[in-house]
């Protein structure tokens, strides 16, 4: 048993919040660059070279890539063979605080949702998923998410009739009705199964997954391409002038469901697609 | 087509921009996002003055990040205008000419910009870091208890942006995508 202080999350949330909004992670810039290649529409390549210009200027400068510096979700794979003194929540979230200030980030959280809307001026609190997994280590995954993406982001309890052509048509559907609101080129990700709240936490995870990487099961890979061709089929391009480029990539978490539903989530991201992490 | 517009932008100026071409600003422009405006419509509504001359006046959809030591302003990149849509027309019949943000607007919006005169331009989404450069001083006018979302005046030099909708309402959104279709 490897004993754990809470603490410890701190330091290492903090500087993960600015390293995410700062630095576009490798696998982006090398899908967003091949893009840029493969782009048949002037426009299209001309708004790539201003997104690539944009993350290269803001890593040289140590500015955020996006003024949206998101809601902060932070993911905690903990080994089973760890215990953790302490409160976890209060650890990332003082993370966060001490990040977005000495980051110069965006303060982007209102405290309650409908009546006051405060902001609470230090972006807290973040959004914390645990998961428990083999072994000693601690993997900690911080993903700013910026909300012109998340808001085009739908779910539908599909019927198990409506199957692989009605993911298909929900898919495009979503991704069609979020045209340039959510700043293309998109990833998307997608949930199958599981309960109403599973499958948009399948969604989010989905978009943790590198850019690139496919599914390990054969048949949602080749789903995943096959959804990805037909995205980019659309037409709606970088920032929705028209072009090839409408989705990076796409990504599909899927988990058991029961026998009456195939619950679908399409949770989206915008090209800024951050992400930052760290194994203790 | 490429315009080099000095603001502010008139209806005349406004009247010569049609939707696709590429535009660089310069002058004065107001920041405001979704607070802002919900303060705008009160003001309005209460017959108080507005704390922006509206007339020939372009806004700009933002909250940008916190300037850094020896900046004028952090990241400031467009945030996405059909969260404005229930409030631009109100400002539009005040004679603003120019919106500046990203996405579609509603066809109430696209309506009352045909009356106006007015052009909806997008800057690129997501390019924050880059648009911050054009950005030449920034101070805060109004609603300052809002924090990011408070007023700015802004101060901008050849400040890229894409006309996507122009005073006639033809929208680049729909035509782009239509164009690249049929290639």
């Amino acid at each position: 048993m490897r004993i754990i202080e809470a603490p410890l999350f701190t330091p290492i949330v903090s500087h993960l919040c600015i390293e995410a909004n700062c630095r576009l992670p490798q696998d982006v810039r090398a899908r967003i660059e091949h893009c840029r290649k493969t782009e048949d529409w002037s426009i299209g390549r001309n708004m790539l070279d201003k997104i690539i210009e944009n993350y290269k200027v803001a890593e040289a400068n140590n500015m955020p890539i996006c003024q949206d510096t998101g809601l902060v979700c932070v993911f905690l794979e903990i080994g089973e063979d760890i215990f953790i003194k302490g409160n976890i929540a209060d650890a990332v979230n003082e993370g966060v605080r001490l990040g977005y200030k000495e980051g110069y980030l965006r303060n982007s959280v209102v405290g309650e949702p409908l009546f006051g809307r405060k902001n609470t001026r230090d972006n807290t609190p973040a959004m914390l998923y645990t998961e428990y997994v083999p072994g000693d280590k601690i993997k900690i995954t911080v993903a700013p998410k910026g909300f012109g993406s998340e808001n085009m982001s739908q779910i539908k309890m599909l019927r198990p009739s409506d199957g692989l052509a009605g993911v298909v048509k929900y898919v495009l559907k979503t991704v069609e009705a979020a045209g340039p609101n959510s700043c293309p080129p998109i990833v998307v990700g997608i949930g199958l199964g599981g309960t109403f709240d599973k499958a948009a936490l399948l969604a989010k995870k989905a978009l943790m997954r590198p850019v690139g990487e496919v599914n390990n099961n054969p048949q949602y890979a080749a789903f995943e391409e096959e959804l990805l061709v037909k995205i980019n089929t659309l037409g709606i391009g970088p920032q929705g002038f028209g072009g090839r480029t409408t989705a990076l990539s796409v990504a599909i978490e899927y988990m058991a469901t029961h026998i009456a539903g195939l619950p679908c989530a399409v949770n989206i991201n915008c090209h800024a697609a951050r992400h930052a992490s760290e194994v203790v | 087509m490429t315009h080099r517009i000095q603001l502010p932008l008139t209806r005349e100026k406004a009247a010569k921009i049609k939707s696709g071409e590429t535009v660089y600003l310069s002058g004065q422009i107001y920041t405001a996002r979704d607070a802002a405006h919900k303060r705008f419509m009160e003001l309005i509504k209460n017959g108080a003055e507005l704390p922006v001359p509206i007339e020939d006046a372009v806004i700009f959809y933002v909250g940008p990040t916190p300037a850094r030591p020896g900046q004028v302003i952090g990241s400031a990149g467009p945030t996405s205008s059909y969260r404005m849509d229930a409030y631009a027309p109100e400002l539009l019949k005040l004679g603003l000419r120019g919106m500046i943000g990203k996405g579609k607007r509603s066809k109430a919006v696209i309506n009352a910009m045909r009356d106006a005169g007015a052009v909806y331009f997008a800057a690129i989404g997501g390019a924050a870091a880059l648009l911050a450069s054009c950005i030449k001083s920034c101070e805060p006018i109004a609603f300052e208890d809002l924090g990011t979302e408070a007023v700015h005046l802004i101060t901008v030099e050849d400040f890229p942006v894409i006309a996507v909708i122009d005073s006639r309402g033809e929208d680049l959104y729909i035509s782009g995508r239509m164009a690249y279709l049929g290639r």
